[in-house]
């Protein structure tokens, strides 16, 4: 794993009055619990901002500190102590959900280094043409039609086959192109790691364009699945 | 702070427990009758003729109440912990109990007892009392610490309430622990150390289930999912409203207006619930007012068929653990059965069903007493949390919120902060701003749940933000930072960033105390004094030693004191007045020690009497009336029977 270098900002431990950076969990010197530090979730974990995570190496790391610094260990301590457990374990919680997970780790990264990206609100924009990906206008106009289709013949209480076995062929197709997103994600994730300042900033602007189509893809395919299931 | 024992408490609906770690294994602590359950049960007593409080009484002595004076009694309240007013309501169509008149929306509910009012905390806190003075006695030291169980579907509200009635019963409550979760570590001491389990909990009233990920002593919950509604209770309501309804139908005699005849008539349901997971058919025979009488037969398959709409609740809840989990049955290693209604052979079978255990050559895991396994749990936590053993020191639970933490945006809709099934502790970090020229004070709704619109989910709290610094419209940013707790209860803290001022958060739960309330409500505090607890440990020790006296006092008059050899009588004899005279001293150890000495001495005498009650019933007599034959000595529980002293 790569390892965060010692750049963080120094403080002094509440406990002993060393100095030590504040990017850390635990005082060096004196192995206290110390507030929760400055620094992102990644750093958390003493790694530096990357996208190709090795998993299982987070998680053995995440049960490492959960041991350390989670409220069970401080049951009986002082006030003070109990209060950072709770806060650190909290930022580690965060950390670890938002890391282990690969969409919402590279949004977060992409955040980290100011890019913009669309939240992910109950759906209000979705049907928005402007946003609809060039390539899938005509299939999206046409998709459109058929669940309006089949939620009226739902209401009737009919169902109607053919128009059945079509959503389900278009939810396919969705669903195959959203797996060529996560593929195309992939191999950016690799090209923003290794690359030089210049190949992570096209790195970054492909992410965002790949987190905007997979985001309007995800959409779709909840809206095939619900009309399907309901 | 003073490092006593910490100890596990399960609050059940039906029973509640208190246990400990003894050594290695958990045990539970009996009751001063030897049982290991509190039945879930507090009685008021009788007004005191001169006025003042009357005594209230928890477990089996307030069971006792039940048919007698059922207006005084209360039962099953973990249902009520933590609603609002009309949840409440709708809870008492099926509860014989009466909401006081002067309750107003928005305030806590409370029960009206007798002449007096009790909230749905002070009602278990009386419960807590109980076992914190089981332990208490069973110590000989006081016990002011300890871990409570709850449902994991418990909501922020429900939490609250409970941790309330732990400090009014004058408890602290170091953590809350969800019980599916602690079902799992009691069942994870002595398991393999990895693999998914899932836990199925259906109690008396509530239904949790529990995914987990079990690894190097580390319990990761992966999902939880339930219904804080469904239990067995509703299991006795289904029977219960059949045969009311048929009484009313064939005999013309509505019961639902005699409260004692209507709880006489839910404990046959009971009985008849309970035979049922054991025998093909299980029958009514009650005696009416009217001196008719209703017998009924009930097969185990219309049995079965009666409750299918109530089991199969359970299921969209498995359903949705696993899928949030992202797991197939099949990936379920292993299913752990908790709640009395677990022993119902049709919920077995659904469980068997969902996830696909016997086509696996597999079975659910029911070596715990599922009466038991979570207080057990309760107390391997309680361990983790005293930090001082072996046994439990590479063990951690990391547990999850249940439902999701939104904040109700414009237009009413929910906008999501935090996403059920997040481990806890978990945060998340707002920004809000104001809309208005000057304006000082922002408002913000917090609900759990996940339903789109606010006006669906469960309002959590109304937090209003003031002291704002005056600016012009949209430029102060103020930032709230929401932290759910590793009990699972939200606290929020804000800071008006431009200016640098903490804001001022006045904080308006939507159903819950106030601190000055629940101080308020705090049980006797006499219970911390070193002082008032030796007293009380000599009250009680008297106590029994008077109730096991009284026993022997009668003794020469039963037939099976003859049987008795003569020095066996002389030891008797030796031990009754030894106790006699202890008990006029101040020490409660010798009082103690004299009652477990003349228990000893008088134990072959209780087997003989015991037998003489078996052949009477034999001959045609029930075991009650052979009892009264005999003295109270012969049915009524030893009384040091089965309690273990250190
Ligand atoms: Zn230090």
């Amino acid at each position: 794993m790569l390892k965060v270098l010692d750049s963080a900002v120094p403080v002094a431990c509440w406990s002993c009055a060393v100095a030590h950076n504040d990017a850390t969990l635990f005082c060096p010197h004196c192995s206290k619990i110390q507030p929760p530090p400055g620094g992102d979730y990644f750093s958390v974990f003493g790694l530096v901002p990357h996208l190709d995570l090795d998993l299982s190496e987070l998680e053995h790391e995440f049960h490492r500190l959960s041991r350390k610094l989670h409220p069970d260990r401080f049951a009986r301590a002082a006030d003070n102590e109990k209060q950072w457990s709770l806060a650190d374990t909290a930022l580690l919680n965060d950390a670890y959900r938002t890391l282990r997970e690969p969409i919402h780790r590279t949004e977060y990264l992409l955040k980290l280094h100011g890019a913009a990206i669309g939240e992910e609100h109950s759906g209000k924009d979705r049907k928005d043409p402007s946003r609809v990906p060039a390539d899938l206008l005509e299939e999206v106009f046409e998709l459109n039609m058929q669940l309006e289709e089949m939620r009226a013949a739902r209401k009737m209480g009919e169902t109607d086959a053919e128009l059945q076995a079509s959503l389900e062929q278009a939810k396919r197709k969705f669903d195959g192109l959203m797996d060529e997103v996560d593929h195309d994600l992939r191999a950016q994730w690799k090209a923003w790691d290794e690359g030089d300042a210049g190949a992570r900033a096209a790195a970054q602007k492909a992410m965002v364009a790949l987190l905007d189509r997979r985001r309007y893809l995800n959409n779709l395919v909840r809206d095939v699945t619900e009309t399907l299931g309901a | 702070m003073a490092e006593g024992r910490v100890v596990g408490i399960d609050l059940g609906t039906t029973n509640s427990l208190v246990a400990y770690m003894q050594g290695e294994a958990p045990v539970v602590i009996p009751g001063v009758d030897g049982s290991n359950l509190v039945p879930s049960v507090v009685a008021l007593d009788p007004m005191p003729a001169g006025g003042g409080r009357p005594t209230v009484t928890v477990g089996n002595s307030a069971r006792k109440s039940l048919i007698e004076t059922p207006e005084r009694v209360i039962y099953s309240v973990k249902r009520l912990m933590g609603r609002g007013l009309q949840e409440v309501q709708s809870e008492l169509k099926l509860f014989p109990f009466r909401l006081a008149d002067d309750v107003e929306v928005g305030e806590v509910p409370r029960i009206q007892l007798g002449e007096l009012r009790f909230t749905p905390s002070e009602i278990s806190a009386y419960i807590l009392r109980q076992l914190k003075r089981n332990a208490e006695r069973f110590f000989s030291e006081p016990v002011t610490q300890a871990v409570i169980t709850v449902p994991a579907y418990f909501n922020d509200a429900q939490r609250q309430a409970t941790k309330d009635a732990g400090r009014m019963a004058g408890l602290e409550v170091l953590r809350l622990v969800n019980e599916p979760t602690a079902a799992a570590l009691a069942y994870g001491l002595d398991r393999a150390k990895v693999g998914t389990i899932a836990v199925y909990d259906l109690g008396g009233g509530t239904f949790d289930i529990s995914i987990l990920k079990l690894r190097d002593g580390i319990f990761e919950v992966q999902s939880t999912n339930g219904d804080t509604h469904l239990g067995g209770d509703d299991i006795d309501n289904l029977l219960l409203a059949i045969a009311l309804d048929e009484i009313h139908a064939e005999h013309g005699v509505d019961l639902r207006k005699h409260p004692s005849a209507v709880q006489g008539l839910r404990k046959d349901a009971i009985d008849a619930k309970i035979r049922l997971s054991t025998e093909a058919v299980a029958r009514f025979d009650i005696e009416l007012p009217n001196g008719d009488r209703y017998q009924r037969e009930i097969p185990r398959e219309v049995f079965e068929q009666l409750i299918e709409p109530v089991l199969e609740r359970t299921a969209g809840p498995c359903k949705q653990a696993l899928a949030d989990a992202g797991l197939t049955p099949e990936q379920i290693d292993e299913v752990v059965l908790v709640g009395g209604s677990t022993r119902i052979p049709a919920v077995r079978k659904l469980v068997d069903d969902l996830f696909h255990l016997a086509a696996r050559g597999k079975k659910p895991h029911i070596e715990l007493n599922p009466d038991e396994v979570v207080a057990l749990g309760a107390a391997v936590q309680a361990d983790i949390l005293a930090g001082s053993s072996k046994s439990t020191e590479e063990m951690l639970l990391l547990d999850v919120t249940p439902l999701s933490l939104g904040i109700e945006a414009l237009g009413g809709t929910v906008a999501r902060i935090i996403q059920r099934n997040s481990t806890i502790p978990a945060s998340a970090t707002e920004h809000f701003t104001t809309g208005v020229d000057g304006q000082t004070n922002v408002a913000i709704h917090v609900v759990q749940g996940e339903r789109e619109l606010a006006a669906d989910c469960r309002s959590l709290a109304r937090f209003d933000l003031k002291g704002i610094p005056p600016m012009s419209a949209g430029l102060p940013r103020i930032e709230v930072r929401f932290l759910i707790d590793a009990d699972g209860i939200l606290k929020v803290s804000a800071r008006e960033q431009r200016s640098g001022k903490a804001a001022r958060i006045e904080v308006k739960p939507t159903y819950g105390l106030t601190d000055e309330q629940v101080e308020s409500m705090i049980l006797d505090s006499f219970d911390h004094a070193e002082d008032d607890f030796a007293k009380r440990l000599l009250i009680e020790a008297r106590n029994e030693a008077e109730t096991i006296l009284s026993a022997v006092e009668r003794a020469p008059q039963s037939p099976a004191w003859q049987q008795l050899r003569g020095e066996e009588q002389g030891a008797i004899t030796a031990a009754r007045d030894r106790l006699a005279q202890i008990k006029q001293g101040e020490d409660a150890a010798a009082i103690r020690d004299a009652t477990l000495a003349l228990d000893q001495a008088t134990r072959r005498f209780a087997e003989l009497m015991m037998d003489a009650a078996v052949t009477t019933a034999i001959r045609g007599k029930t075991m009650e009336n052979a009892g009264e034959e005999m003295g109270d000595a012969v049915t009524a529980p030893h009384p040091m029977a089965q309690a273990e002293f250190k």
